[in-house]
């Protein structure tokens, strides 16, 4: 199989690249070393679209993520992905925390972020009333929002392959290979080729930047673990809370997300093991002691899930996006920590602008911006629904109870364009498991619904591919 | 539109013996709302026997007790639809529904009973640490993969919590060649039936470790192994007394959650305590004509004391229907100290016979007195020889006794050890 452009990572970012190069006249590969994509920090993260207050003015994070946030309410609305521009506040608890507000502000205002407002207190209560008493005043960005992370990364990934786009999973990228201007990727086992590479390999950029030579990536796996809240305490924040930012990031904050629930993390810590995603108990405790500090009520109680993932941290303290040294047909796009989601569809249109100017691709007639919406009869009207199963009754099915997921999205997620091939797969497309009994009624019926449309026994079926296989041989 | 009398959601145990009284008592038109492919519940994923013992007389496996009223459901030749789900009810009890057939149902009914059951807490819900692979899954799931599916889930289990679904489990997976490794419970005492632990563990030398729980879960694509630990009085992990065990599943028997959603969403109040509905001896939520029973109202320990719960309330929704249940005033109930919770948590006034309060304890208690007062009277005081939160227990209040109270007034049933 022979391609113009390698994609490595199905990420938010590598696929968002991928969908933006659909545009143009020339063969294009997504290479997954997992079983589906969005499976490393596109699918752990705090779904928050940043303002763009945060970032050093004049670096690459503080121009893409500004531009990036600025792009996300269309492009969200085209690819049918559940955005919500709530806002943010960074709120301060103290005289001195004031001060680190004024100081975020001036930045704010430096990097292009419209609307930033210092509240006072009285304003932030009125705004966010289960604020802690203890919060004297709040920076307001009404630019930021919330978005759903492996939504959009799916999304990207949909709509590239309308456009002619392939994408590859299980394909771990294992050697590359230089000759005549032509790469050759191998996992392995197979090969293709490919006139460019784009590393969008997330906490892993550095290890395939080296299989070309290039030592220059130092990806640090920075790890921040999170806890999940049922539906029924998703109003406790409106907007989405931070604290004070430190060296290590943005701190623990408190969001709404899109679906409804609420959000509380992250932790961070530098660790060693990139595939490395365990909660622990004592970060989990800390995250909430710290959330508490924003909004007092919070309680494990309602906790439905607790998660971790990995931020690829980069010592260059900026995104890295750049030809190799070593080929300048070798993009990396590396080191894309927070604000990576925000500035994802600046990064998309950055890369197209280092590499088709000198490819001369011309755009192909006949482009797709966008993908087919998909059915959410959680979301429809009693008539819609009446519609909708009249025309397909898998529609008057339900599959998951605590989400009112049909059998019906679960049959679209398998046979959407790089459908799930696995139940967490079909989980973060259609929401079937994610709810308060976290697939524990709903789990062996989206088995046995992957095992049917994919023609393979139950027992086939994994939770994320490799061996998360759930079921084994038959009882006696 | 449909109408109907009584729209029983769920045709489990619950829904059914609802439905069956309520046509004893005369009421025509019933119909019964069921989710899953067939009238049953959870029953019929449960093989196992010890059903019936107290409702019949005699020992039957879950499918066999369930039979016995879907037998009756159709010789009475009362409406159900399976495979349909409810998704919402209205303030003026019409209740729409789905399914594949029909599509979207619109159900005006006079009267609402809700016996949706309940589900396992997940693993979330315990904030448990470690990674997220494959292999972790409720005890409940795991039953139906090896009952109704015909796969085994995993070969070297642990399982954690001692309820009943998990003691059972301990037992189907070792009769169909899994190893489970032990049974971890936070609590220093069981939840489960004393004779599923006889039964399920002591008979196959499955090792019950009391105030232990799992701190950790390895493995990253299937589970590999757990850490388990000691926990002290307050069910902290003991810092040193860690201990890794290898497996490839963790089953989780943790507790069961009443189903609550459509109640919540209607705005019907509910006890914080037993996560069901606040009902009247009649079990009628504060929603005029909306009834709960089984296990979506409080969690039960014997499928006996579903049925016999959800005919009371199959006859009171009759009695709405037929005009005969009037509003009237209330006394209310209230556990007070180890008690932790009372049902029905208030009677009507006018009720003409006795009424028994169902009530659970939050601590194992050896020759207690359970004191049943309402203000400095003291009603009713008897010794119990044994009580256990894994057990409910019961008091009679007599009609004679209610008459005598004033509006308002408060039962209150407390346990003297």
């Amino acid at each position: 199989m022979n391609f113009d452009v390698a994609i490595v990572g199905a990420g938010v970012v590598g696929n968002l690249i991928a969908r933006e190069l659909s545009r143009y006249d020339i063969k294009i590969a997504i290479l997954e070393k997992c079983n589906d994509m969005a499976m490393g920090t596109s699918k752990a993260n705090s779904a928050i679209v940043h303002a763009g207050f945060d970032a050093k003015p004049g670096t690459l994070k503080a121009k893409l993520n500004v531009s990036g946030t600025s792009l996300m309410p269309d492009l969200c609305k085209t690819l049918h992905v559940p955005f919500k521009p709530v806002g943010s506040l960074v709120v301060a608890f103290s005289e001195e925390e004031k001060e680190t507000l004024n100081e975020l502000l001036d930045r704010g205002v430096k990097n292009g972020v419209p609307g930033l407002e210092i509240y006072d207190r009285a304003k932030l209560k009125e705004v966010e009333p289960n604020i802690s008493d203890s919060a004297v005043a709040a920076l307001w960005a009404p630019t930021a929002g919330i978005v759903c992370p492996y939504e959009l990364t799916i999304a990207a990934a949909e709509n590239a392959v309308i456009n002619g786009a392939e994408f590859i999973r299980n394909f771990e990228v294992k050697s590359i290979k230089q000759e005549n201007g032509l790469f050759t990727v191998s996992n392995g086992e197979r090969e293709i080729t490919s006139k460019y590479i784009i590393n969008a390999a997330g906490v892993f950029c550095d290890e395939i930047a080296k299989l070309i030579g290039d030592d220059s990536i130092h990806t640090t796996p920075r790890k921040g673990e999170y806890m999940l809240c049922d539906k029924s305490i998703g109003n406790l924040a409106n907007h989405t809370i931070f604290q004070c930012p430190s060296k290590m990031g943005k701190g623990i904050l408190v969001t709404p997300t899109v679906d409804g629930n609420l959000l509380i993390g992250p932790s961070a810590l530098d660790i060693e093991d990139k595939t490395d995603v365990t909660t622990t108990a004592s970060t989990l405790a800390s995250i909430l002691e710290t959330a508490k500090k924003s909004v007092p009520v919070l309680t494990t109680r309602e906790v439905i899930t607790s998660f971790a993932g990995l931020r690829a941290h980069c010592d260059r303290d900026d995104f890295i996006i750049e030809k190799s040294t070593k080929n300048p047909n070798f993009i990396n796009v590396a080191g894309i920590e927070s604000p990576g989601l925000s500035s994802a569809p600046a990064i998309a249109l950055y890369v197209r602008d280092m590499i088709i100017p000198e490819m001369g691709a011309a755009e192909k007639p006949g482009f797709r911006p966008d993908r087919d919406e998909p059915v959410r009869f959680r979301h429809m009207s009693n008539e819609e629904r009446k519609a909708i199963i009249a025309k397909n009754p898998a529609y008057g099915r339900i599959i998951c109870r605590c989400e009112t997921i049909t059998e019906g999205e679960i049959l679209d997620a398998i046979h959407a364009p790089a459908g799930a091939r696995d139940v967490d797969g079909v989980k973060r497309r259609t929401r079937a498991g994610m709810g308060r009994c976290q697939g524990g009624f709903c789990g062996s019926k989206v088995v046995e619904l992957l095992a049917r449309e994919l023609g393979v026994e139950i027992n086939q079926i994994t939770k994320f591919g490799g061996d998360s296989k759930i079921l084994y041989e038959r009882t006696k | 539109m449909l109408n109907y009398d009584i729209v029983v959601i769920g045709g489990g145990p619950a829904g059914m013996a609802a439905a069956l009284k309520a046509r004893e008592c005369g009421v025509e038109s019933i119909l019964i709302l069921e989710r899953a492919e067939s009238l049953g519940g959870i029953l019929e994923q449960c093989i196992h026997t010890g059903f019936g013992l107290q409702y019949f007389g005699e020992e039957l496996s879950g499918p066999e007790y369930a039979d016995r009223f879907i037998k009756q459901v159709n010789e009475q030749k009362i409406e159900y639809k399976v495979d349909t789900m409810a998704l919402q009810i209205t303030d003026d009890n019409i209740v729409y529904a789905v399914n594949k057939t029909d599509g979207l149902l619109e159900i005006q009914a006079k009267a609402i009973i809700l016996a949706m059951g309940c589900r396992e807490r997940p693993r979330g819900a315990l904030n448990i640490a470690g990674t997220r692979a494959s292999g972790i899954m409720s005890a409940g799931t795991a039953q139906k993969y090896v009952n109704i599916d015909g796969y085994m889930p995993g070969k070297k289990v642990v399982i954690l919590g001692s309820g009943d679904i998990g003691l059972i489990m301990a037992r189907r997976m070792t009769l169909e060649g899994a190893k489970v490794e032990c049974v971890c419970e936070l609590m220093p005492y069981s939840s489960g039936l004393t004779r599923n632990i006889v039964q399920c563990l002591d008979d196959f030398n499955i090792p019950l470790y009391l105030s232990t729980t799992v701190v950790d879960i390895h493995g990253k694509d299937r589970v590999t192994g757990v850490t388990i630990a000691s926990v002290d009085e307050n069910r902290r992990p003991i810092p040193g007394t860690e201990r890794y065990i290898e497996c490839d599943t963790l089953l989780l028997s943790v507790g069961l959650i009443p189903e609550n959603e459509l109640t919540r969403a209607v705005g019907i109040d509910l006890d914080r305590v037993t996560s069901g509905a606040v009902v009247d001896e009649y079990r009628e939520t504060n929603h005029k004509g909306v009834f709960a029973c089984g296990n979506v109202l409080h969690v039960h320990d014997l499928v006996d004391f579903v049925t016999l719960e959800s005919q009371t309330a199959g006859e009171g929704a009759a009695r709405y229907v037929q005009g005969k249940k009037k509003d009237s005033d209330f006394i209310t109930t209230k556990g007070v100290g180890a008690v932790r919770y009372i049902v029905p948590q208030k009677i009507n006034l006018d009720n003409e016979g006795d009424v028994k309060l169902f009530f659970r304890v939050g601590n194992t208690f050896k020759n207690a007195t359970v004191k049943v007062t309402c203000g400095d009277e003291v009603l009713i005081s008897k010794k119990r020889p044994r009580l256990a939160p894994g057990e409910m227990e019961n008091v009679i209040i007599k009609n004679s006794m209610l008459k005598s109270f004033a509006k308002d007034s408060v039962i209150e049933i407390t346990v003297e050890a």
